[in-house]
């Protein structure tokens, strides 16, 4: 494992700080630490359990619970397919051969240049515009492969440039 | 003064190129020397027609749809900023489109008319009046206007909503004076969006929705729990309350009341289950979203311990008009103990997929072929599932079904949250029953047996028919395996996953006897 930089164990410490009063505070924590580092480090674990006086089994037993919460470091880009009924009704499951053939990753899993991670979701709401597909905080509607390629490589060209 | 130009700002109009097109148009109008006045409202729900750009006139809205970037050339050259209604695109005024003027709108009748945050826009089109009212009223009262006004719980299991709030109000607090509300925005359910429409087109009238029940019933703590999937409602949300706050709405001392009702909005993180109301209380609690057995009944040991009113988006959003036109104005609508409006979302392989708000009682034929228009595709409708993904397919023979309670209850369906989604003939329900099981397997929080060891025999089972190993064999264990998961679950989830399995055997039974070359599993 990795350990963390000063940097993260900071931001990890200040969201701790900042939301530990609140009742109920785990999951806005969690949050609020995959918000900004992407994932929750495994360094974070015995920190929250501290701050919030529970075990660190409890604190892990949490996390692994929810789909959304991850304890390893994402692409640059998070896809997610929308793989409930009404997409389905939309061709989605071709759809989603498609995805996971053009990316050459599974669902959870990262692309070798480490631009994309892809997941899977029940639902993002725009069950009558279907398929649906959200890449980081924006939802695309009427998907296709082709606009879903011209998607990929637009996010690809994005990585460039930061870097 | 320059005209206004509505474009939508919810998630499907985004999701179809809102945003690009707004900026786009604006910098068209400037460049032609003219002024318009762009204002981002909520969707009207016509979805089909999204991104659906209005422009004001002396005659009332002009509906221009769907508007790509490339039409906005031609649009303008046809008089769009004048309302002309020359363009191909134009669907003449917003209110006389068929499929909107056909509805009855009590909760969504502002949706897509008012700018969503604006303050000024919602007391315009008689926000707050039920606030208003309310803060005049004692408790007992509040609650019997609610009970007279028939509505039943919109989060699926129509539970009666002033009984729960009586029992809300009746008990006591442990802890001498906390109490909670708490909205269950997590609309987990395949085909369903009208929850993110209130929030995203009307977030007021929610927020109203849960101080008038704060008020109901003693709470002054609110919470929604709203899913991580919908992050632009969540912004609106967040950015309402805010303004409401500031104006005095809501916080401390409401409207110089003297009474306080706090609101926070929390987010989910992808689990289905914690849309149940118990699991969804254990989350909110920082928790893993597991099922707590009931009694107790949350409304009495509900959030940490403390009496609670847990309502979906739909039933609070429901309120301000209860309390401001009166019980009766909403008993009005509706049938027998289906009373009031119910919201339908017609989804999937729809032509013209949207929200539609009825009273209940029309069919659902109506639904699917005067408001749908038919499938996507084209191609023939075979098979509709309403209600989630706990509910049952229906073939065509029930499409002349009454959308009810029970009606809908009475062949085995169910209406949930008023979900509708359609599949052409190129479904294969082996398919479909076979995720119903996988959803099941996926989403269990794992607390019964039944659930979430049944859930993974179900899709062997069903993978061995669809492969016809042992076919007869197998058919007759998946009918075991749907008995014991309803006998034998803490909730619906376990308890409800077969039924989609069920109808699906029962309605489409050829789909579960193809060669295997035919099915390709
Ligand atoms: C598996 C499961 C998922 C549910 N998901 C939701 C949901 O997403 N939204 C909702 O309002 N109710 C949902 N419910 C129903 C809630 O448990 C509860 O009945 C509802 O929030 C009560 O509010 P109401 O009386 O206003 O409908 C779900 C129930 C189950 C068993
Ligand atoms: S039926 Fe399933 S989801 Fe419900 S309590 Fe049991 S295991 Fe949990
Ligand atoms: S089912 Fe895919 S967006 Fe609702």
């Amino acid at each position: 494992m990795t350990t963390l930089n000063e940097q993260a164990r900071n931001q990890i410490a200040k969201v701790i700080t900042d939301l530990q009063h609140k009742p109920g505070a785990l999951l806005p924590i969690l949050h609020g630490i995959q918000d900004r580092l992407g994932y929750i480090p495994p360094e974070s674990v015995p920190m929250i359990a501290e701050a919030l006086n529970q075990s660190r089994a409890d604190i892990h037993g949490v996390i692994s619970f929810y789909h959304q919460f991850r304890s390893t470091a994402p692409g640059q880009h998070t896809v997610e397919i929308c793989r409930a009924e009404a997409c389905q009704s939309m061709g989605a499951r071709q759809f989603e051969t498609h995805v996971k053939h053009t990316l050459g990753v599974d669902y959870h899993g990262t692309t070798t240049d480490r631009s994309i991670t892809l997941e899977s979701v029940y639902c993002l709401g725009n069950c009558a515009c279907a398929p649906s597909v959200r890449v980081n905080d924006q939802i695309i509607g009427r998907v296709t492969p082709e606009k879903f390629d011209g998607l990929v490589d637009e996010l690809r060209s994005q990585k460039l440039e930061v870097q | 003064m320059s005209v206004k130009v509505y474009i939508p700002r919810d998630t499907t109009s985004l999701a179809l190129g809102a945003d690009h097109l707004a900026s786009e148009l604006a910098a068209a109008v400037l460049e032609r020397g003219e002024e318009i006045e762009i204002i981002r409202n909520g969707s009207r729900g016509l979805f089909w027609l999204e991104p659906m750009v209005e422009v004001e006139t002396s005659a009332g809205r002009i509906a221009y749809g769907p508007v790509e970037t490339k039409d906005i050339d031609t649009l303008l050259d046809a008089g769009l900023i004048n309302g002309e209604t020359g363009h191909p695109l134009c669907q003449g005024l917003t209110e006389e489109i068929p499929y909107l003027k056909k509805q009855q709108r009590l909760t969504f009748a502002r949706a897509g008319i008012t700018d969503p945050v604006s303050l000024e826009d919602y007391q315009a089109h008689d926000g707050f009046k039920g606030l208003k009212k309310a803060l005049q009223m004692d408790s007992q009262s509040i609650v019997n206007e609610v009970k007279t006004s028939g509505l039943r719980g919109r989060g699926g299991a129509a539970f009666p909503t002033g009984i729960k709030w009586q029992t809300v109000l009746d008990a006591q607090p442990t802890d001498g004076s906390q109490k909670y509300i708490v909205c269950n925005a997590d609309e987990g359910d395949s085909g369903t969006f009208a929850d993110r429409m209130v929030m995203e087109a009307d977030p007021y009238m929610l927020i109203e929705g849960m101080t008038i029940a704060g008020l109901a019933v003693g709470a002054d703590q609110g919470y929604i729990y709203l899913r991580s999937e919908y992050p632009v409602a969540h912004q609106i949300l967040n950015e309402a309350i805010e303004k409401a706050e500031a104006a005095g709405f809501l916080g401390v001392d409401i409207l110089g009341s003297g009474k306080t009702f706090n609101l926070e909005v929390r987010l989910g993180a992808k689990a289905y289950i914690c849309g149940e109301e118990t699991a969804l209380l254990e989350s909110l609690e920082g928790k893993r979203g597991m099922v707590r057995a009931k009694p107790p009944l949350p409304a009495i040991v509900g959030l940490f311990g403390q009496p609670t009113i847990v309502n979906n988006v739909l039933s609070l959003a429901a309120i301000p008009y209860i309390l401001a036109e009166g019980g009766h104005a909403y008993a009005d609508y509706g049938q027998g103990r289906s009373l009031g409006t119910l919201p339908f979302q017609l989804a999937g392989n729809i032509k013209r997929g949207g929200l539609i708000e009825m009273a209940f009682g029309l069919t659902l034929r109506e639904l699917l072929e005067d408001f749908g228009g038919g499938t996507y595709s084209g191609r023939p409708m075979r098979a509709v599932q309403v209600g989630g993904p706990l509910c049952a397919y229906l073939p065509e023979s029930q499409w002349d079904t009454e959308l009810d309670y029970e009606a809908f209850q009475a062949i085995g369906a169910g209406l949930g949250h008023g979900g509708v989604v359609v599949f052409d003939d190129t479904v294969d329900m082996s398919e479909q029953a076979r995720f119903s099981m996988e959803f099941c397997v996926e989403e269990s929080c794992g607390k019964c047996t039944p659930c979430r060891i049944g859930s993974t025999r179900g899709v062997e089972v069903i993978d061995r028919i669809r492969n016809n190993e042992n076919r007869d064999a197998n058919m007759d264990l998946l009918s075991d395996l749907c008995e014991t998961m309803i006998d034998g679950s803490l909730c619906a989830m376990g308890g409800m996953t077969p039924f989609p399995v069920q109808s699906a055997v029962k309605h489409f039974p050829e789909d579960f006897q193809k060669d295997n070359a035919e099915t390709g599993a």
